[in-house]
């Protein structure tokens, strides 16, 4: 009996250990009833706001007084200049070429990394972990990060935003790719080995049919995405919607920057619906 | 064995054949992609472009390290520390903002002409990329941190409000039936019948989007509104890549951190 409670006390959390469980007894069965962490939990999160407040000079008092500068600028935005649209539509176009072409590239090259992260298909472990983590590494850079970088390598303009625009979908696709890959059925893949199939000819006939609807699927959401994140990378010079909305903005000229607004709106708009009805079709 | 194999063969050649729909679907990848092909085009490297590639390779193996520990204001240390408090603070405002525009855009709370409104203004939010609104608000607040603070409030709304409509139109509405029966009054079926069935969904969307903002607040800094973008951008554009390989490291250390921990919480949260 005493060994018993000396390995439920070892199990105990950290927290458990400092501020002990309450004991209840019914009947014959003694229960432990762990103390509440809500305290525990908000004690922690008020600490870090209050010290968030501090480095960030949280003054809500600004907001207050300055306000009203921000109802002007808005006020401005939502009366746009209809004159200004015929110079919106190029930079618009480039956006949208740069997230086709960036968005077609990535998923294309997500695919196989996606299949070699998949634990269930590559069953070498260390090389499935060191690739995640690149993946991660890949994931964590910021686009506008890489498209300044990009501008940097290979002259301003549509070119490095497209290669901005690809290592992120690259990165997101094969991380949502991996993990859907590893909740299919592989019965099919392992009847498909047991009748002499080599590996790759299990995997396209056994999985992929599987994983294709949900590849699809995710290409349309990281085009979805990628239309909004291309938007802004002309403010690094990668070409786009950007360049127009920082020369706006800087010249103070919001009539015109509610028009590059009003169209980017209409257009997301657009590519949303088509883009959730198609996935909605594929599911 | 004929008979054995003819159903087999008859299922095999009655299966849906759908290949004009791949064809047009093909085409029109074709296409968009011929299009888009025709004005991005490769025009060779910049003048000193392989310098920089070189550079970035360089700096992330050789950074900074006086830089990286650097306990002072200008070290990476602190600037990640203030990244972290832009984003909790920006996503702590935007979840409580987010409340009364998710309930207003619920259809199973308010009638379908002002749900599709509410429906509307999140959607407007959600399309001005956070970089927009950071350059709009720096006319407020003025450049530093605070701008990415009250940035990143009003850009979370966007998303969030729309996870929390998905949690608010799936509510259980029976349970408050039986509260009603059980005599309780109206803060008591608001504290026992819907709070614990959106606590946990809330909770989950709010870790969620504190992971995106940390990310995005990187770069927000980038147009002076605080952050370790600012000085990021700063060193590359001077090019100096030991300290840009500095900073790359803290960021990316600082993100993997994050993610993990989240995707931890939020496990244990959808488990309950």
């Amino acid at each position: 009996m005493a060994r018993k409670a000396k390995t439920a006390q070892a199990k105990l959390a950290l927290f458990d250990r400092i501020f002990k469980p309450k004991t209840m007894t019914v009947g014959e069965h003694t229960v432990l009833k762990p103390r509440s962490r809500t305290w525990l939990i908000l004690l922690t999160l008020i600490v870090a706001v209050w010290g968030a407040v501090i480095v960030t000079d949280f003054d809500f008092g600004i907001i207050i007084r300055r306000g009203y500068q921000f109802t002007v600028i808005l006020k401005k935005i939502f009366n746009p200049d209809w004159s200004y649209f015929h110079k919106v539509l190029p930079p618009l176009l480039d956006t949208i070429k740069m997230s086709v072409m960036g968005s077609f590239i990535g998923c294309t090259l997500a695919l196989p990394f996606a299949v070699l992260a998949s634990a269930n298909i590559n069953h070498n472990g260390v090389f499935v972990a060191v690739l995640r983590v690149l993946l991660n590494i890949v994931r964590t850079l910021p686009t506008l990060v890489i498209a300044s970088i990009c501008a940097l390598i290979f002259k301003l303009g549509t070119f490095a935003g497209t290669v901005a625009i690809t290592l992120f979908t690259f990165g997101l696709v094969t991380k949502m790719l991996y993990e859907s890959i590893e909740t299919i059925d592989m019965g099919a893949f392992e009847a498909m080995e047991a009748l002499g199939a080599t590996r790759f000819q299990a995997f396209w006939s056994g999985c992929f049919p599987q994983i294709l609807p949900t590849y699809l699927s995710h290409s349309l959401y990281s085009f979805e995405i990628n239309i909004r994140a291309a938007s802004i990378l002309g403010y690094v010079g990668a070409g786009g919607l950007g360049i127009l909305i920082n020369e706006r903005i800087g010249w103070r000229d919001y009539e015109g920057l509610g028009m590059v607004l009003i169209t980017l709106f209409a257009v997301v708009l657009i590519i949303d619906n088509t883009s959730q009805y198609l996935r909605r079709k594929l599911s | 064995m004929q008979n054995a194999i003819n159903p087999i063969e008859e299922m095999y050649g009655s299966r849906p054949r759908r290949w004009w729909i791949y064809t047009v679907v093909v085409l029109i990848m074709v296409v968009l992609l011929g299009w888009s092909g025709n004005a991005i085009q490769f025009k060779g490297l910049a003048a000193r472009g392989s310098d920089v590639a070189y550079g970035i390779v360089y700096g992330i193996f050789h950074p900074d390290m006086n830089l990286l520990i650097n306990w002072t204001r200008d070290g990476v240390p602190y600037m990640l520390f203030e990244t972290v408090a832009i984003a909790l603070l920006g996503t702590l405002i935007g979840g409580v903002l987010a409340v009364p525009f998710s309930f207003l855009a619920a259809e199973n709370v308010v009638p379908k002409w002002v749900a599709f409104f509410s429906r509307a203004f999140i959607l407007l939010i959600r399309t001005i990329p956070s970089l927009v609104w950071a350059l709009v608000w720096i006319r407020v607040t003025g450049p530093g941190a605070f701008c990415g603070v009250v940035t990143q409030s009003i850009c979370s709304i966007g998303m969030i409000s729309k996870l929390y409509i998905n949690a608010i139109e799936d509510l259980d509405t029976r349970i408050l039936e039986s509260l009603d029966a059980a005599g309780c009054t109206t803060f008591q079926k608001i504290r026992y019948g819907i709070l614990p069935q959106l606590y946990a969904n809330f909770v989950s969307t709010i870790i969620y989007r504190f992971d995106i903002n940390i990310k995005d607040a990187t770069t927000l800094g980038i147009v002076g509104a605080g952050g370790i973008g600012a000085a990021l951008i700063q060193s590359i554009n001077s090019r100096r890549w030991s300290m840009v390989g500095a900073f790359l490291f803290g960021m990316i250390v600082l993100m993997l951190i994050i993610e993990f921990s989240s995707t931890k919480i939020r496990k244990k949260l959808a488990r309950g």
